[in-house]
């Protein structure tokens, strides 16, 4: 028990005050874990690499990284192929998200319309769109629009399929209470279907954004003259080691810079739960 | 048959049809209730009181037989059901599920908004407009979902087992609280419960159905003075003539439908 304490202590507001202190400090101590990961990891590939234990020739140090990366800011080269990824994944994601949103609304709340594309989503949804890269260049060309269909057809499934399951999944008695109250279709998709569905879809399009960076490299090392992917392939078909490792940790940090920011975006507009 | 009938069920059957099975919950259910009448609804579960309800919520449709609610003022809608209180909205507000009948009829929004704040002042959740149903406890769901029904006005009101699930202390307040904004607005309610000393309370008239197929086979005529409270209940002689008349009813519905 709190035998130590007993002794030291008997008034029962600071004995539960030094609770809640030690409480604190452990919640501070996760976030230092979660802060220190990358950083240790990043330590660990330097000392390794320095040591020459990792082959510096494949795994050059992070500090050299670094400075390459400098070097290329430099130039202003690098900012370009951000850029133009930036673009391509956000508009990409765009161009699948708000279809996927939409048909996923329409597919949940009419049963026929679910019937009839359902087994349209099945069939087309195992097939990777990277796969249909070829096809996509012929139809929309070797320029930016093509990779932002690429990105578009990779980003919709998950947003459909989860749209379409989050209204399917509303309890009846909401939808109950909205023919009660005598809400008209458009009320209903506004003030029930969407909201309803809404925790669902977000998950949804969480995959979504993960899917779309995965999708852009590969789409960028295929058939494009810019953009992170391209910086990725050139470099790594020059052997210029440290240029590839700049383009992987730039996906790696957007990656994880969108998945926070829609973290934060699904907190604030489903503070509800 | 007055000439002030509110609600009027003629012959009304409902068979539930499934492959190989059909269950009727109702069987040729005919009742009239008058206006500002209170009708409890007493009968063993599974007897088609839910069933009869939704029918009349627009919910579900009948088999066979029809009623009618009398229309009354124009604009008004003809009935609005308060839900359990799992049916308050949990991605709206407090004040947004009082108001949710209104925005449905798309009121002007300053009569949404005089008639939202009286009703969230009746059940005392005016200060709680702006929350999430989440950090309501049940008993306050429970008042959010009778606001929202008082405020959209409607000629009747209906109820399925509303406090069923509250606990004992909340129950009393809320039956007290339905009873004083029932009073004040003498609207027709249809209310179901399987409680008999909240029947005897709440009611004008209290009717009971059979065992499955739910047929009405009896009815009590519940004349206690009001204001009421649950003490009275438990003295008045006559009342608890009644509460052994339910009692034993029920007690022999349950038997048959065990056979
Ligand atoms: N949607 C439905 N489909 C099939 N059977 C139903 C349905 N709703 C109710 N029933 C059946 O109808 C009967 C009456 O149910 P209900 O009206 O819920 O009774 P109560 O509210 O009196 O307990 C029950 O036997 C129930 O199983
Ligand atoms: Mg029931």
């Amino acid at each position: 028990m709190r035998d130590d304490k007993m002794t030291k202590n008997h008034n029962p507001v600071e004995v539960e005050q030094q609770e809640w202190k030690k409480r604190q400090l452990k919640e501070r101590m996760k976030q230092m874990l979660t802060i220190a990961s990358p950083i240790f990891l990043l330590l660990l590939w330097e000392f390794l690499s320095q040591t020459n234990l990792l082959d510096a020739r494949f795994f050059p140090p992070p500090s050299e990284i670094v400075s390459t990366f400098y070097s290329m800011a430099m130039s202003g080269e690098l900012f370009n192929h951000i850029g133009i990824s930036l673009y391509r994944i956000i508009a990409g994601f765009l161009l699948g998200v708000i279809p996927g949103v939409v048909i996923g609304l329409l597919m949940g709340l009419y049963s026929p319309i679910r019937h009839f594309i359902s087994p349209i989503v099945m069939a087309l949804m195992p097939i990777p769109t990277l796969a249909l890269l070829p096809i996509i260049i012929i139809l929309f060309g070797i320029g930016d629009f093509s990779k932002v269909v690429t990105i578009a057809g990779s980003v919709f499934f998950p947003v459909v399929i989860n749209t379409t399951a989050g209204v399917i999944n509303i309890d009846s008695i909401y939808l109950d209470v909205a023919k009660n109250y005598g809400a008209s279709s458009k009320d209903f998709f506004v003030k029930i279907a969407f909201p309803g569905a809404l925790p669902v879809m977000m998950e949804g399009i969480q995959m979504g954004q993960a899917i779309a960076l995965l999708t852009i490299v590969a789409a960028e090392m295929m058939g494009a003259t810019s953009g992170i992917g391209y910086l990725i392939w050139t470099s790594y078909k020059a052997f210029m080691l440290k240029e590839m490792f700049v383009g992987l940790i730039l996906i790696s940090f957007f990656g994880y810079l969108f998945s926070l920011l829609l973290r934060a975006l699904q907190n604030k507009i489903l503070s509800w739960r | 048959m007055e000439n002030n009938t509110k609600i009027s069920i003629q012959d009304m059957t409902k068979v539930f049809y499934k492959k190989n099975s059909s269950v009727t919950a109702l069987d040729h259910i005919s009742l009239n209730i008058s206006e500002g009448e209170f009708v409890c609804l007493v009968g063993p579960s599974g007897c088609g009181k839910t069933t009869l309800l939704r029918i009349l919520a627009g919910l579900e449709t009948t088999s066979v037989g029809e009623y009618k609610i009398t229309e009354g003022k124009e604009n008004r809608p003809l009935q609005s059901m308060v839900f359990q209180e799992r049916g308050v909205i949990p991605w709206l507000t407090v004040e947004e599920n009082v108001a949710f009948g209104l925005k449905m009829r798309h009121l002007p929004s300053e009569l949404i908004k005089e008639r939202t704040s009286y009703y969230l002042e009746k059940v005392g959740l005016e200060n709680f407009s702006t929350l999430y149903p989440k950090e309501l406890s049940g008993g306050m769901k429970q008042r959010v979902s009778i606001a929202r029904a008082f405020a959209n006005d409607p000629e009747i009101l209906l109820m399925d087992e509303p406090f069923a699930a509250l606990d004992e202390q909340n129950k009393f307040i809320l039956q007290e609280e339905l009873l004083s904004i029932w009073e004040e607005t003498k609207k027709t309610v249809l209310f179901i419960t399987h409680s008999i000393d909240e029947a005897l309370l709440l009611s004008d008239r209290i009717l009971l159905m059979s065992s499955q197929p739910g047929r009405i086979i009896k009815e009590i005529k519940n004349d206690l003075p009001r204001p009421r409270n649950i003490e009275q209940i438990r003295s008045d002689h006559n009342t608890a003539g009644h509460f052994v008349d339910i009692w034993k009813h029920l007690q022999e519905e349950v038997q048959k439908s065990r056979k």
